[in-house]
C-alpha cells in the first residue's frame, strides 16, 4: 500500500513542475498590464513605471520565473494585488469555505442521486426511471447561477425562509475560532449552537444549488452501471439461488456497480471545487473560485498561479484517494496494484 | 455578550428544550446590534486601507476618508433635491482648529486635544511626516498632490508642536482644495515608523493592513474581498460624535442580490446597481434613492485626432450630429443622467463645466458634413469600451453603432477587459471609444488641463493638441491664481467654445451617482469622491 502511494506521488512531481511552468507563462501571456491597472486611473507614464518597478515586472521573464520558483520553494506564493494579501494565506482561508460548500453539496447530491439511480435501474421504464431522467436533465441543463438566483428569489426574497445570501455566517455573528476551517465543525467545537444554526442555514441554498447541478452525472452513472451489473451472470445466479431481492441488489449488485460511480464522484468533486465560482458569486461566498476569477479579471498573476497550483495538488491527492478507495471496494484492484 | 453567554449555557444544558425559545431571544439581540450598526453592501471592497499605498482602489478611499482626518475639509451646502452637497468654495478646519491663508503660504493651528486611535496626541511632526509621505511615495498620491502644486517636502514646515505652515511653490488656486481631498490624510507617524523597514521607509505594508489615523472610525476587522468592519472612535474631537457605532461593509458581487437585500430590509445602503434597478426602486418608493450628478464628470465619445478619418474636424462634427443622444439617455441611463447635448442655438456659453453643447441628432446634417469632408461613401472603424462598465458601455456602443451606420460609418465593437483598458488608453491608438472622466477638484480649467491640454496626459484620450487651446487653458489657470476674474471668464468661455467646435470628444451626459438606502437612514452627504461619509449618517 505504502509503496503504491509513494509511487503515485513520484509520478505527480513532473506534472506539478509542468503546471508551474505553464501557469507562469500563461499568466504572462494574458492581455493587460498589471502595472497600468494598479497605478490607478489618474496615473502618468512615470507613475506606471514606478509601479512596474515596485512589482518587479521590469525584470526579464526568466529572472521573474526564477524568483517565482525560489519563492515557491520557500512556501511564498506572492502577494495578491487586488486584495493586498499574501496569496498563501488567502488560499488557506478560502479553501475551507469552498471545500465545505462543495462537500456538503456533493453529500446532498449523492444522497439523492444514488438511491434515485438504483431505483431507476431496478425498474427501468417505470415512473421512477422517468423521474430520474427528468430531474437529472433539468438539473444539468439549468446554469448554476440561474438555479442559484431562482432559489434566492423564492426562498429568500419571496418566502423569507432562508437567511440573506451574505456569505458563510449572518452578519451579526462572529466566526468561530478556526480549527478545521469548516464552520459546521468549528462552531460545534466552540459549542456555539447559535452560530452553527446560522452557518448551516447559510449553507443550505448554495449547497442545494450545487447538488442540483451535480445530480445528473452521478445518478446517470449509477443507473447505467447498476443496469450492467444487474444483467450479469452472478446476479442471475444469486437470484436463482433464492436470495432476497434486497440482498441481491445491495450486497451483490451495488458493490460491484460502485467502481465507475466512485470515479464519477471524484471527477464531479474536483470539477465542482473549481467550477463553483458562479455559486460563490451569487451567494457572496468567500471561496477560492471567486477569488481566482477576480484575480484573473484584474491580471493579478500571483493568485491565479496559486489557485492553479493548489488545484493541481488537489487533483493529485484526490486521484490518490480514489485509487485507494478502489482497493477497498474491489479486492482485485488491490492484488494488481 | 451576556445574552450570548446565557444562550450558550441554555443551549448547552438543554438544547432540545431551549430551541423553540431561541428565535425570540436572538431577534431581540439582533435588534440591539442592528439599530447602532450600518450594514452596507457593495460589489467591490478595498484592497488597501491606506490611500498612500501602491494601487489602492476606490473602495479603499472610503476607508481612508472615514478613518483618517485631514487638516481641512469642506463645508456642506444644500445640493440638488435638498441633499447635502459639499461646498467647493468653503473650507473648515478638521484637524486644524484654525488656518490662515497668506500670500505665499498657509498656516494651520492644530487642535490640541486630537489623539490618534492608539491615544498618542496628533502633533505638527505627524502632519509634516504625513504630507512628506504623500508627496514622496510616488504613484497616485504624489500625482494628486502635484495637481495642487504640492511636490516638495520642503514646503511643509513645523513651527511648533501644534503649528504647521505649508509654503506655496507658486500661486495656484488648487493648492487649498488639494489639501482637502482624501490624499493629504494625517498618519500616526511614530506608530508607522516603528513598523517601517529599510525597504519600506514609509511603512506602507503596515498601513495597508490597519488604519493608523485619528479619524472618526477605525477598522477593527478586514477580510479582503469579503467584509470590512469599522468601529466608532469615541475620542474623536474633529467634529460632533457620529451616531453610527459600527459599520459592517459586506461585498456582495451579485447586483440582483444587493437589490433583494435592500428590498427585504436586511441591508441598509447599497450603490453600484444597474440604472434600471435604481429607476425601478425610485418608482416603487419603498427605499430612499438619492441620485446626484458626478461633479465635474462626463461620459463621452472620443476620437483619435492624430489619424484619419478623425483628424478631419468635419468628420468629427458629422459624428457629433449622428449620435443617438436621447436614445442613450432613455434606454441606457433610464433618465439617471444630465443631458450634455442639444443646448438652444442662441444660448450663450457659460463660465461653467460641464455644460451642454449644441449638437443634436440630425442625420441629414451629418450626411452633408460627411460629403463635405469627402467621405460620402463612409468608412470602417472600431469603437472600444471598458468591459468593467459593460452595463452602460455595451448598450451605449450598440446604439452608437446603429446610428453611425446611417451615415455610412461601419463600426465593429471592441470590448476591452478592465485590466487592459488603461493600457489601451495609454497607447492612444483606439480610433473611437467611450469613457468617463470625473475630476475631484471641481474647476473647469482642472478638467480641461487633464483632458484637452497639449501636454497629452492619460486623459487626453484623443491626443488632441492645439496651441490655441493650450493658451486658453494656461491663461485661465494663471488668471485663477491671481484672481483676475475678467480674463478667467474669457478664457474659460474660449476653451469651452473651442472644445465644442473642434469636438475631439463628444460629451453625452453627466452621469449620476446613485445610492439606495432604507427610509430610516438619514444624513447622506454628497462628496467629490462620491463615496459614503459615515460620520454624518444616522439610523432610525
Amino acid at each position: 500500500m505504502l509503496t503504491m502511494i509513494g509511487k503515485r506521488l513520484m509520478f505527480a512531481i513532473p506534472s506539478l513542475i509542468g503546471v508551474v511552468i505553464v501557469t507562469f507563462l500563461l499568466t504572462r501571456a494574458l492581455p493587460g498590464d498589471p502595472a497600468a491597472y494598479f497605478a490607478g486611473p489618474a496615473a502618468t507614464k512615470e507613475a506606471v513605471e514606478q509601479i512596474r518597478k515596485k512589482l518587479g515586472l521590469d525584470k526579464p521573464l526568466i529572472e521573474q520565473f526564477f524568483r517565482y520558483t525560489n519563492d515557491l520553494a520557500h512556501g511564498d506564493f506572492g502577494n495578491s494585488l487586488t486584495t493586498g494579501q499574501p496569496v498563501a494565506a488567502e488560499i488557506r482561508n478560502r479553501l475551507p469555505a469552498s471545500a465545505e460548500l462543495t462537500l456538503l453539496g456533493l453529500i446532498v447530491s449523492v444522497m439523492i442521486a444514488i438511491p434515485l439511480g438504483v431505483l431507476a435501474a431496478t425498474r427501468p421504464g417505470s415512473w421512477v426511471d422517468h423521474l430520474c431522467r427528468v430531474t437529472t436533465t433539468a438539473g444539468v441543463s439549468l446554469p448554476v447561477f440561474f438555479t442559484g438566483l431562482v432559489l434566492v428569489y423564492v426562498f429568500y426574497f419571496r418566502l423569507g425562509w432562508s437567511p440573506a445570501p451574505l456569505g458563510r455566517l449572518d452578519v451579526f455573528y462572529s466566526a468561530p475560532p478556526t480549527v478545521t476551517g469548516f464552520y459546521l465543525i468549528d462552531t460545534l467545537i466552540a459549542r456555539d449552537l447559535e452560530a452553527f444554526r446560522s452557518a448551516l442555514s447559510q449553507l443550505i441554498l448554495p449547497a442545494t444549488t450545487l447538488a442540483i447541478f451535480s445530480l445528473a452525472p452521478i445518478a446517470r452513472m449509477t443507473r447505467a452501471s447498476m443496469l450492467a451489473v444487474l444483467s450479469s451472470e452472478f446476479v442471475r445466479t444469486a437470484r436463482a439461488s433464492g436470495l432476497s431481492p434486497a440482498t441481491v441488489i445491495v450486497t451483490y449488485a451495488f458493490r460491484n456497480a460502485m467502481l465507475p460511480v466512485i470515479t464519477t464522484l471524484s471527477m464531479v468533486f474536483s470539477f465542482l471545487l473549481g467550477a463553483n465560482v458562479l455559486v460563490e458569486k451569487v451567494f457572496a461566498w468567500p471561496g477560492i473560485g471567486s477569488y481566482a476569477v477576480e484575480a484573473l479579471i484584474s491580471s493579478d498573476f500571483a493568485p491565479v498561479q496559486g489557485f492553479v497550483l493548489t488545484m493541481a495538488v488537489m487533483y493529485v491527492l484526490l486521484n490518490l484517494v480514489i485509487d485507494i478507495l478502489y482497493g477497498v471496494i474491489d479486492p482485485r484492484v488491490r492484488l494488481e496494484g | 455578550m451576556k445574552r450570548r453567554d446565557f444562550l450558550k449555557s441554555v443551549s448547552g444544558l438543554a438544547a432540545g428544550a431551549a430551541l423553540p425559545a431561541m428565535p425570540q431571544v436572538i431577534s431581540s439581540a439582533y435588534a440591539d446590534a442592528r439599530s447602532e450598526t450600518l450594514l452596507i453592501v457593495s460589489e467591490g471592497g478595498p484592497n488597501n486601507l491606506d490611500i498612500h499605498g501602491v494601487g489602492t482602489n476606490v473602495p479603499g478611499y472610503e476607508v481612508s476618508w472615514n478613518c483618517y482626518d485631514r487638516l481641512i475639509s469642506h463645508e456642506m451646502k444644500s445640493g440638488p433635491g435638498g441633499v447635502p452637497y459639499y461646498d467647493r468654495d468653503k473650507f473648515k478646519g478638521e484637524l486644524a482648529e484654525e488656518f490662515k491663508i497668506d500670500d505665499m503660504s498657509v498656516t494651520f493651528k492644530l487642535r490640541k486635544n486630537a489623539k490618534f486611535h492608539d491615544g498618542t496626541p496628533v502633533t505638527a511632526r505627524d502632519v509634516k511626516w504625513s504630507l512628506d509621505r504623500a508627496v514622496s511615495v510616488g504613484g497616485f498620491p504624489t500625482f494628486q498632490m502635484s495637481a495642487g502644486s504640492l511636490t516638495k517636502p520642503e514646503q511643509f514646515v513645523v513651527i511648533d508642536d501644534h503649528t504647521v505652515r505649508v509654503d506655496f511653490l507658486k500661486k495656484d488656486k488648487l493648492t487649498i482644495p488639494d489639501l482637502a481631498v482624501i490624499v493629504p490624510c494625517i498618519v500616526n507617524s511614530e506608530l508607522v515608523k516603528k513598523n517601517a523597514s529599510e525597504k519600506d521607509p514609509w511603512g506602507l505594508e503596515f498601513t495597508k493592513q490597519q488604519t493608523a489615523g485619528s479619524g472618526a472610525y477605525k477598522v477593527t476587522k478586514w477580510t479582503a474581498g469579503t467584509e470590512v468592519i469599522m468601529e466608532r472612535n469615541d475620542d474623536w474631537v474633529c467634529g460632533p460624535l457620529p451616531k453610527i457605532k459600527r459599520v459592517i461593509w459586506r461585498m456582495v458581487p451579485q447586483a440582483g442580490n444587493r437589490r433583494a437585500l435592500l428590498e427585504r430590509g436586511d441591508a441598509d445602503i447599497s450603490y453600484e446597481l444597474p440604472n434600471k434597478d435604481f429607476q425601478e426602486m425610485k418608482a416603487n418608493g419603498k427605499l430612499n434613492v438619492v441620485s446626484l450628478p458626478f461633479s465635474n464628470g462626463i461620459q463621452y465619445i472620443g476620437m483619435n485626432v492624430t489619424k484619419p478619418p478623425f483628424d478631419n474636424p468635419k468628420v468629427r462634427q458629422a459624428v457629433a450630429y449622428a449620435l443617438p443622444y436621447q436614445k442613450i439617455m432613455d434606454a441606457v441611463m433610464f433618465g439617471l443622467a444630465n443631458p450634455m447635448f442639444g443646448a438652444p442655438k442662441d444660448k450663450a456659453t457659460e463660465v461653467a463645466w460641464p455644460q451642454p453643447h449644441k449638437y443634436n441628432t440630425d442625420i441629414e446634417k451629418a450626411k452633408a458634413l460627411m460629403a463635405e469632408a469627402g467621405m460620402a461613401g463612409g468608412f470602417e472603424t472600431t469603437i472600444s469600451f471598458d468591459l468593467n462598465f459593460a452595463g452602460v458601455n455595451e448598450p451605449l456602443c450598440v446604439l452608437v453603432q446603429e446610428s453611425l451606420a446611417q451615415i455610412g460609418i461601419k463600426t465593429t465593437i471592441n470590448k476591452v477587459p478592465g485590466a487592459n483598458w488603461r493600457t489601451e488608453l495609454n497607447k492612444k491608438e483606439m480610433p473611437l471609444f467611450t469613457n468617463v472622466f470625473s475630476g475631484w477638484l471641481d474647476y473647469p480649467e482642472y478638467f480641461f488641463y487633464w483632458c484637452y491640454h497639449g501636454n497629452n496626459s492619460v486623459f487626453n484620450t484623443m491626443s488632441y493638441k492645439s496651441a490655441e487651446m493650450d493658451k486658453l487653458i494656461d491663461g485661465a489657470r494663471t488668471a485663477a491664481a491671481i484672481g483676475d476674474t475678467a480674463t478667467y471668464d474669457k478664457d474659460v468661455k474660449g476653451f469651452v467654445d473651442l472644445a465644442f467646435t473642434d469636438i475631439p470628444r463628444i460629451p453625452l451626459y453627466q452621469p449620476f451617482v446613485n445610492v439606495a438606502m432604507q427610509k430610516n437612514i438619514s444624513g447622506y452627504q454628497y462628496w467629490f469622491h462620491r463615496r459614503l461619509d459615515y460620520r454624518a449618517m444616522a439610523k432610525g
